[in-house]
């Protein structure tokens, strides 16, 4: 057998050593555990501080949350009886609040014979996403993701038939959703193209988009938003004014994909010059060797910076409080001002913090099944 | 050095023909990176069916002397006519010499994100419009040519870098190119590889493919080359049948670069 060389210089295998399986300390929940817990006296006593802390922590969060909570009331001071007759000593959370003000959270002052409306473009909007993020589902659906822009303005502005409804009167997480969506659909094209335009040999269009993209990055989104409430209709001749949402998804679009083409002009550059010569060699002109061979690989290299400024746009719809548009965080204000909920601070803020978690990980988990899915070395 | 294939020499050759025709014509040209002067009055006429190698120092040029031709590289001065099309900064005249020059790359350059046999649809589909169906089947053909039809579904990262290069190969024959540049085709390739990729290029040349081929491989030479190209800091320094060149280098740079490389 095999230790018959240990010493003799010349050597042949006599035969085959079959697998065997590793030893148990290097199998299954022991090996996890060794390795991620207590691989060293450091991160052992990393795992019992970090073990406590949570201990300590996770049910007094419940407490607050769930188990002292009061789900229905009128008023604060309602709410604070509830508790009270309840037996609850100290903090607790008055989610009757949100329950009584759901509505506006999620619509603004949209009139309320008419939500039907909001609600059936939001349930069609997944039905418009859904082709285009799941290449296995049928290519004519497509047709209806290309007319779904028309069909929601249709739904949530009126008109045709439809009462109209004014911009003013949206708000909420209706409005946090159409300023997001349409400024992460239209950013990604709009990056594209900036990115290609600053790698371009044509001195005039790499300039535009230098200037461009250094200018708008450079500047902060609060003073677009500004100049999208205010300086803007200085611009265009009276009587054709914008519509504010317009305006500031036209600004928030710009603001994104100067960030976009930034993180997509790193997925360019990410790429070996050995692709753009075969791309050239095989008589591929440049429209063609982008969309084909370039775009579909640095695009791909590009997904969590890309995930990355979805996310940042969706968060920065926030910001459009400031110009005294009613988003969610918007919304806050004028239902802490209510003399029945005045005094409540934290509800408001975990509710609104929620909504946009939920979104901001799903568009996460997305991007990292794509980059699983889109994966092909090996395996 | 694998000289595996050397020992059939001249009977390989003998049965590989040129025409007169003229497929490649330069005549002075001149290429600079900067104000370094890589390309320095180039004249090289190739008839068509010539299977020529090009070797010599690293940093001779040798590279970008033929990717030149399919206009990878601009030259400053001087002309270059592929097939009867001067390259000039003309697009339209880009893609045409495009159509007609396949290349093969040191790295291989496939598209990761595409299968075997999408890399090579891709250019007949998108550049001369053939059906899909017909391109699947040329491309199935070629693939069967180079040896691996059995590899058509599976990405290029999953395959070996003798593999990958033979896909190459065929992918540039898929466009039904009538010249074939080759540039250092085996020098990323593990020696029990290189021999799979010199195979495939030995029955190309006995198809009568017209091929320039800047390779080290002085085996493939003496035995497909027609005529052996030695260029150093950016010249043609000597030019000769291989047999020649290879037994009685005339210019002491030639003899020198031999001795190091076949010394071993």
């Amino acid at each position: 057998m095999s230790d018959l060389h240990s010493n003799t210089v010349a050597f042949v295998a006599g035969s085959q050593i079959p697998p065997s399986p590793p030893p148990a300390k290097d199998r299954g929940a022991v090996k996890w555990l060794r390795e991620n817990m207590f691989s060293s006296v450091a991160n052992g006593i990393l795992t019992v501080i970090a073990a406590l802390v949570i201990i300590t922590a996770v049910p007094a969060i419940l407490q607050w949350a769930f188990i002292d909570a009061v789900w229905s009331a009128g008023s604060l001071s309602e709410c604070r009886e509830i508790a009270a007759a309840n037996g609850v000593e100290g903090a607790f959370a008055c989610w009757a609040v949100i329950n009584e003000r759901f509505n506006q959270f999620l619509f603004g002052f949209y009139p309320n014979e008419l939500l039907w409306r909001p609600v059936l473009a939001f349930v069609l909007m997944f039905v418009a996403m859904a082709p285009v993020l799941f290449r296995s589902l049928p290519k004519p659906m497509l047709w209806f993701s290309a007319a779904y822009p028309f069909l929601a303005y249709f739904l949530i502005w009126g008109g045709l038939g439809l009462e109209p409804v004014e911009s003013s009167k949206i708000g909420g997480f209706l409005l946090a959703l159409i300023i997001g969506v349409t400024g992460i659909v239209a950013s990604l094209p709009f990056g594209v193209l900036l990115a290609l335009g600053r790698k371009s040999d044509l001195f005039f269009i790499k300039t535009i988009c230098v200037v461009f993209i250094e200018f708008i990055r450079g500047v902060p989104l609060i003073t677009l938003l500004f100049v999208a409430s205010s300086v803007l209709n200085y611009f265009f001749p009276p009587g054709t004014a914008l519509d504010l949402i317009l305006r500031v998804v036209i600004m928030a679009t710009l603001f994104s994909s100067a960030y976009m083409a930034e993180v997509i002009r790193g997925g360019l550059a990410a790429l070996p010059q050995g692709q753009y010569e075969a791309a050239d060699s095989l008589g591929l002109d440049y429209w063609k060797s982008m969309r084909l061979i370039i775009l579909p690989q640095a695009l791909k290299i590009s997904i969590p910076g890309i995930v990355n400024t979805f996310i940042g746009l969706f968060k920065d719809t926030t910001l459009v409080s400031v110009i005294g548009l009613l988003d969610p965080v918007g919304m806050i204000t004028p239902i802490r001002a209510d003399s029945n909920w005045n005094g409540l601070v934290w509800e408001f803020y975990v509710f609104v913090a929620l909504f946009f978690f939920a979104f901001c990980f799903c568009m996460s988990r997305y991007s990292m099944y794509l980059e699983k899915k889109l994966k092909t070395d090996n395996h | 050095m694998t000289d595996a294939t050397a020992a059939a020499a001249p009977t390989a050759r003998s049965t590989m023909t040129v025409s007169d025709e003229v497929a490649i014509q330069i005549s002075k040209m001149n290429k600079w990176y900067g104000e370094f002067h890589v390309l320095r009055d180039i004249n090289l006429t190739v008839n068509r069916g010539e299977r020529i190698v090009i070797c010599g120092p690293s940093g001779s040029g040798k590279s970008t002397l033929i990717r030149c031709i399919n206009r990878l590289e601009e030259h400053q001065a001087g002309k270059i006519v592929v097939d009867g099309t001067e390259l000039t900064s003309d697009l339209k005249n880009i893609d045409t010499i495009r159509k007609e020059v396949g290349m093969c790359f040191q790295h291989f350059n496939l598209f990761p994100h595409l299968t075997i046999l999408e890399n090579c649809t891709l250019a007949p589909i998108w550049v001369r419009k053939t059906p899909r169906r017909e391109a699947e089947e040329t491309a199935m053909h070629f693939l069967e040519k180079v040896k691996i039809p059995d590899q058509a579904h599976k990405y290029p990262g999953q395959l070996s870098g003798g593999q990958q290069q033979r896909v190459a190969i065929a992918r540039s024959l898929c466009m039904k190119p009538r010249i074939m540049l080759f540039d250092e085709p085996t020098s990323a390739l593990d020696p029990e590889m290189i021999k799979e990729v010199l195979d495939t290029m030995i029955s190309l040349a006995e198809e009568g493919m017209t091929m320039l081929c800047v390779t080290h491989e002085m085996g493939f030479a003496r035995q497909v080359a027609n005529r052996v190209i030695f260029m150093d800091q950016g010249q043609i320094v000597e030019q000769n049948e291989p047999e020649e060149f290879f037994l009685n280098p005339r210019s002491d740079r030639t003899k020198l670069f031999l001795s190091q490389i076949l010394g071993h």
